[in-house]
């Protein structure tokens, strides 16, 4: 999907940062890797009413039940952003029809679907020194036991709101809007050095 | 770095709030039936008690959503905090 | 040369040079300033603070009073201890005298910060913190230990046993078994700070070859134990200020820690048993040593310890003064009645008056400190704040055995108990002249200094704190606070309890503002936002301004031109051709749901409900005050949709107004916001050549004025990507706003660029955007407006609906204050020489009839907001607040620019085509 369009080319917001996020890279300790574009919608749909099933019905696997947790979804994931807010992706799906697909079951339970996929853009952090990297800016308790595969937070890392997603002991994400996410990166990059040998 | 607990993501520190002023000040019914003063005080006036106070804060780089939060003005002891 | 054989744990294989005012000594690795200079029998130059008298070494940690340094290599840093920097090879340091000096070139070094979570943070190493966090630490608690020492041990100096074994054999056994039980042990580290919620701030030092220099660890933790230790209190006398006088315990630091003798010729002058230590190791490292206790018991095991090493011991004896020029030579003692003075020459007098225990900690987050008569100190009392424990010395244990009792409990390892001790005397000062007797060396201020303060009338010890400045030096009164509240207690007559204490508030040592920084300097120093065609704006030369966090081109300037010359020909072609500019910054909103037209009609001032899909519509929001605090375009996208645009800067400010409305107010409301800013990018393609380009890049698009009029918009696609188009003008010229998906912003841009180039598409930046709609009279929010300016002030009043009931600020523009006709109004301001450029922010003044200013105070009426230079009316103009301006239209005034009054006529704020004939090509 990301470069399915002919003629128009699709830039990643983080471009021009590539390079340096993966020289800042070191060995198993740390990975920081850009992730391709995806089609994603913020669901908005009443938690206690019968949206949540509906639209895990509509997008293949059941949305995650408590906030600050995701769940997998066939292909692309579901993160429960707040009370009554997930942010679902597809890296197959078109944005326009995600958008569509998402709607479609949401409106009818009261709730919508709002294409987002420009919105944000994701950094993988990954390597034994993950965790260790982004305490040096993010308050939360990130210890493995506190911060478990299927967390996921909505946070600071420096002065920037990310959104930090746990896919293992070594394997975390950062969503990050995507006007913030040249600061994010030259953020991962200076934190880096300090494990650079 | 006091820690409020988010009704939604639990404990986060205070940098991640913003806060909102006393809650359970309704927006008046029929703003137009107020004299100048009533609104007045409806829009510029607000308690300052010490002791427990009842506040509005946003979880704003959090979840975004609003809660009520009662303070202890003294110690700024978080007392309670409940969705809205 | 006084350092001993046998002695110490520096490194003495190795070698290294520090030069201190200009003179190289050696020392060893593990050596500090302080210990290098005494090795040498030298001191750094320095003098008192406000009587220039000479200054030296009188501790060996961060409680010294004296002892200022500054760095000068490898980085300069002022007001550090000569007692707490380490020593490196070709560290060069000078003594300084109360006052540093800033660094004049920036600092290179990194510092950083990190969070840390744990069930227990242990403050301090010595034999409390060690035994507290090996306890926790063995029951399964995830702990942390920090310590401000380059090593773990605290005070223990290598001649105490535990466990019958060596003290610091079981310390490094102890040190090795947190290591292995997972303990993060941290020396070096200096928890600074005690706050809310078991936050605890410390700075730790890496070093100069560390990568980080210095760190600040954030650390959150379910129990914090204060095992901090304790600090020796000196008793005041004539002259104690003099170079050679020193915290006993300091001297028996200096001698296991750095094998270093701080004199040959030594008075131990104590109220204490403590001291007694001292005085046997200084003995038996070589020293002739004499005790004075002012005491009339001395302990008896200590006695006959001192009997066997010749040191003789005087009870109820006191040193009154001192004597010596540059360096102490004799110290004058006498006993407490003052009788038979005499001198007893010296070469270091040694002073202990009991110990204070180390307890800022505690209070920092309002633990209550008690007096305890015995120890003449004040210790922590119960209830300590919950999740705040003491232990050891900082809890006023000051018994090794009992100590260890404390801290490990049942599974603590056992010292051996002191024999006979003898209960401390508490003395503050001994007899003699009180303007002699320094209480705060470090200040220069004397027991004189207190008496005055107590004269003028002040008895509690924050004022005489603050005035006598005593404890407010680098050192925050470790030594001397205690003294002072004594000395206050005595010369008000009454107890100390009574006299009470100043509260200890962080930094417990001074933190360099460079660590605190961390890596929030430079390009970190804040969040910088971009869009997606920043790299462009890179490329083609922008010069940027910031708008917020945003990075905004403000205008490309060409080869040879300032921003005057490039803002004049970008809008120029603006007006004459056709320009392009990144509008992406701007905030958006996806207001969704069945109510949304009933939300907007409500936020927004004027009526948005009416509004048809496929049009768009200005808005203007007030708060509650009534005052205009967001503009911006709504676009109705569908029955249930509409896309909102507010200010760049202010965008989430907004989003969080209207998310407070709707999730605390009008919660019944069916509709959602979400933010959209990032998701959309825009290219606002404007000027009279504008259709051309749009039509020529969206060839399915009938963008005629009948197709496409002024405030419609139209969805198409390029290359099967979504795009909008919107005829929203911000510059009174036909225009277009692109909106496409921001992955595929640089694809749009680079195509609008391409169609654009036959017409001579000038990319224009926000200065000239400013320029282009200052001269159709529209206010920039926050610029033309500053939170007390109304709509109607603005002459918007088409922009309020008269026939909605309610919206947010309706009620106080009723308000009789808000009809006041005398409120500032936005008109524009026209030089009449038409061609000085009105400094923004000017003040507006009228002269009299008779062409006189009025008399002073003058009236001023209202200040520039805007002010630039025109290219379509070939002269400067400007918007500005002028009081009943909308009255005084015609009439001159008159604006200060440097030493002139400028003469500027008032007008209408629409300076370029009024008519709005423009707008559709």
């Amino acid at each position: 999907m990301a470069d399915g369009i002919p003629g128009l080319t699709l830039v990643h917001p983080l471009e021009g940062r590539r390079d340096a996020l993966a020289a800042a890279s070191v060995g198993t300790l740390l990975s920081l890797d850009l992730e391709a574009p995806v089609a994603a919608v913020d669901l908005r749909v009443d938690p206690d009413g019968s949206g949540p099933a509906a639209v895990g019905a509509a997008v293949g696997a059941a949305l995650p039940a408590r906030p600050d947790t995701w769940t997998a979804l066939p292909s692309g994931l579901a993160l429960r952003l707040g009370p009554d807010e997930w942010l679902l992706t597809s890296t197959t799906a078109d944005p326009q029809d995600w958008e569509f697909h998402v709607d479609e079951t949401a409106s009818a339970h009261g709730g919508m679907a709002v294409d987002v996929s420009a919105q944000r853009t994701s950094v993988r952090v990954r390597g034994t020194a993950a965790r260790d990297l982004l305490a040096f800016g993010c308050s939360l308790d990130l210890r493995p036991a506190a911060f478990p595969r299927g967390r996921c937070a909505q946070t600071l890392l420096g002065q920037a709101a990310v959104v930090l997603v746990a896919y293992d002991v070594d394997d975390l994400a950062l969503i990050v809007r995507s006007s913030f996410a040249g600061y994010v990166a030259d953020w991962l990059v200076d934190a880096a050095a300090e494990f650079q040998p | 770095m006091q820690l409020i607990a988010c009704p939604w993501c639990g404990p986060r520190e205070e940098t991640e709030f913003s806060y909102g002023g006393q809650a359970h000040v309704p927006y008046p019914e029929h703003p137009a039936s107020l004299t100048d003063e009533q609104w007045a005080h409806f829009v510029f006036f607000r308690d300052n008690p010490k002791g427990p106070f009842a506040e509005r804060w946003a979880h704003a780089s959090g979840c975004r959503r609003w809660f009520t939060a009662v303070r202890d003005t003294r110690t700024h002891k978080f007392l309670e905090e409940v969705p809205r | 040369m006084s350092r001993i054989a046998g002695y110490g744990r520096v490194d003495r294989s190795r070698t290294i040079t520090v030069t201190v005012d200009g003179t190289a000594y050696t020392g060893h690795p593990g050596d500090t300033v302080a210990s290098v200079l005494l090795a040498h029998d030298a001191r750094p130059q320095t003098t008192s603070v406000k009587y220039g008298r000479p200054r030296g070494i009188t501790s060996s940690w961060t409680e010294d009073p004296t002892g200022l340094v500054q760095v000068e290599e490898p980085f300069p840093e002022p007001m550090l201890l000569a007692a707490t920097v380490e020593a490196s090879d070709g560290l060069v340091v000078r003594g300084v005298n109360g006052q540093g000096r800033l660094a004049e070139v920036p600092d290179t070094a990194r510092y950083d910060r990190r969070h840390h979570h744990c069930d227990v943070l242990v403050v301090g190493a010595g034999p409390a913190g060690l035994i507290a966090a090996r306890t926790a630490a063995r029951r399964g608690e995830s702990v942390v230990l920090v310590d401000d020492r380059p090593t773990a041990g605290g005070t223990l100096t290598g001649t105490e046993t535990i466990d019958a074994r060596p003290a610091l054999d079981v310390v490094a056994d102890t040190v090795a078994e947190l290591a292995a039980l997972g303990v993060t042990h941290l020396q070096r580290t200096t928890a600074f700070g005690h706050y809310d919620d078991g936050f605890v701030l410390a700075l730790e030092r890496r070093g100069e070859t560390a990568r980080t220099r210095q760190r600040v660890h954030r650390i959150r933790a379910g129990r914090v134990v204060v095992a901090a230790g304790a600090i020796e209190r000196p008793i005041v006398f004539e002259d104690n200020d003099r170079p050679g006088v020193m915290l006993a315990s300091a001297a028996r630091d200096l001698l296991h820690r750095h094998g270093v003798l701080a004199g040959r010729e030594v008075v131990v002058f104590t109220s204490d048993d403590a001291a007694y230590a001292a005085a046997a190791d200084l003995a038996d490292a070589g020293a002739a040593v004499r005790v004075l206790d002012a005491r009339e018991r001395a302990p008896q095991s200590w006695r006959q310890r001192c009997e066997e090493r010749g040191v003789a011991v005087e009870t109820g004896t006191l040193v009154h003064g001192t004597r010596g020029e540059e360096h102490l030579t004799a110290a004058v003692v006498g006993t407490v009645t003052d009788s038979g003075r005499r001198e007893v020459p010296c070469d270091l007098l040694l002073v202990s008056g009991g110990w204070n225990p180390t307890a800022h900690l505690v209070s920092h987050v309002g633990g209550t400190l008690a007096y305890d008569a015995a120890l003449g100190a004040f210790r922590p009392a119960a209830p300590l704040p919950a999740g705040v424990e003491a232990v050891g010395a900082a809890n006023g244990t000051f018994a090794l055995a009992d100590i260890l009792r404390e801290a490990g409990g049942t599974d603590a390892p056992v010292a051996p108990a002191e024999e006979w001790p003898e209960p401390t005397l508490v003395l503050w000062h001994t007899p003699g002249e009180a303007t002699r007797q320094f209480v705060d060396v470090a200040r220069d201020a004397t027991v004189a200094d207190v008496a005055r303060a107590v004269g003028a009338g002040m008895t509690h010890p924050e004022h005489v704190k603050r005035y006598t400045t005593i404890g407010t030096a680098h050192d925050q009164g470790k030594t001397s606070g205690i003294l002072a509240l004594g000395i206050l207690a005595e010369l008000t007559g009454r107890p100390i309890q009574e006299v009470g204490t100043t509260t200890f508030r962080p930094p417990y040592t001074p933190v360099a503002f460079a660590a605190l920084a961390g890596r929030e300097r430079g390009d970190l120093f804040d969040p910088v936002r971009t869009t997606p065609l920043h790299a462009w704006h890179v490329a083609a030369g922008a010069e940027f301004e910031d708008v917020g966090q945003w990075k905004r081109a403000r205008h490309y300037p060409q080869a040879g031109e300032d921003m005057t010359a490039a803002v004049l020909r970008e809008c120029a072609a603006v007006r004459t051709s056709v320009g392009i500019m990144d509008a992406s910054t701007l905030g958006k909103i996806d207001v969704r749901g069945p109510d949304a037209p009933v939300l907007l009609d409500r936020l927004y001032t004027n009526m948005m409900s009416s509004l048809k899909v496929g049009r768009v519509r200005y808005g203007v929001m007030c708060g509650n005050d009534g005052m205009v605090f967001d503009d911006g375009t709504v676009l109705r996208l569908a029955e249930d949709r509409y896309l909102v645009t507010t200010t760049t800067g202010n965008a989430a400010h907004v989003l969080d107004w209207m998310e407070e409305w709707v999730q605390t107010e009008w919660t019944d409301l069916r509709v959602r916001l979400t933010s959209v800013t990032e998701q959309w990018s825009i290219a606002a393609v404007a000027g009279p050549r504008s259709r051309d380009v749009i039509g020529a890049v969206f060839g399915d698009v009938d963008v005629s004025n009948e197709a496409l009029g002024f405030m419609c918009w139209a969805d198409t696609t390029l290359d099967g990507v979504p795009v909008r188009l919107a005829r929203i003008s911000f510059s009174g010229e036909l225009a277009y706003e692109v909106t496409v998906s921001s992955w595929y912003a640089p694809a749009v841009w680079a195509r609008l660029l391409e169609a654009g180039q036959e017409f001579g598409i000038t990319p224009y930046g926000t200065e000239t955007m400013h320029v282009l709609r200052a001269e159709k009279g529209y206010p920039i929010i926050g610029q033309d407006t500053d939170g007390t300016v109304s709509p109607h002030d603005l002459g918007m009043s088409w922009a309020v609906s008269k026939k909605k009931d309610d919206f947010v600020g309706k009620r106080s523009h009723a308000r009789a204050e808000n009809r006041n006709p005398l409120r500032k109004q936005l008109v524009s301001l026209l030089p009449t020489d038409a061609a000085t450029k009105l400094p923004e922010g000017s003040q507006i003044v009228r002269f009299c009839d008779d062409g006189a200013l009025p008399p002073a105070p003058v009236p001023m009426l209202g200040h520039v907001t805007s002010s630039y230079h025109s290219a379509e009316l070939a002269r400067p103009f400007a918007l500005a607040l002028v009081k009943g301006g909308r009255e005084r239209l015609g009439e001159v005034v008159h604006v200060p620019v440097g030493d002139e009054l400028v003469a500027a006529r008032i007008g209408e704020t629409v300076l370029v085509d009024p008519e709005g004939a423009r707008r559709d090509g």
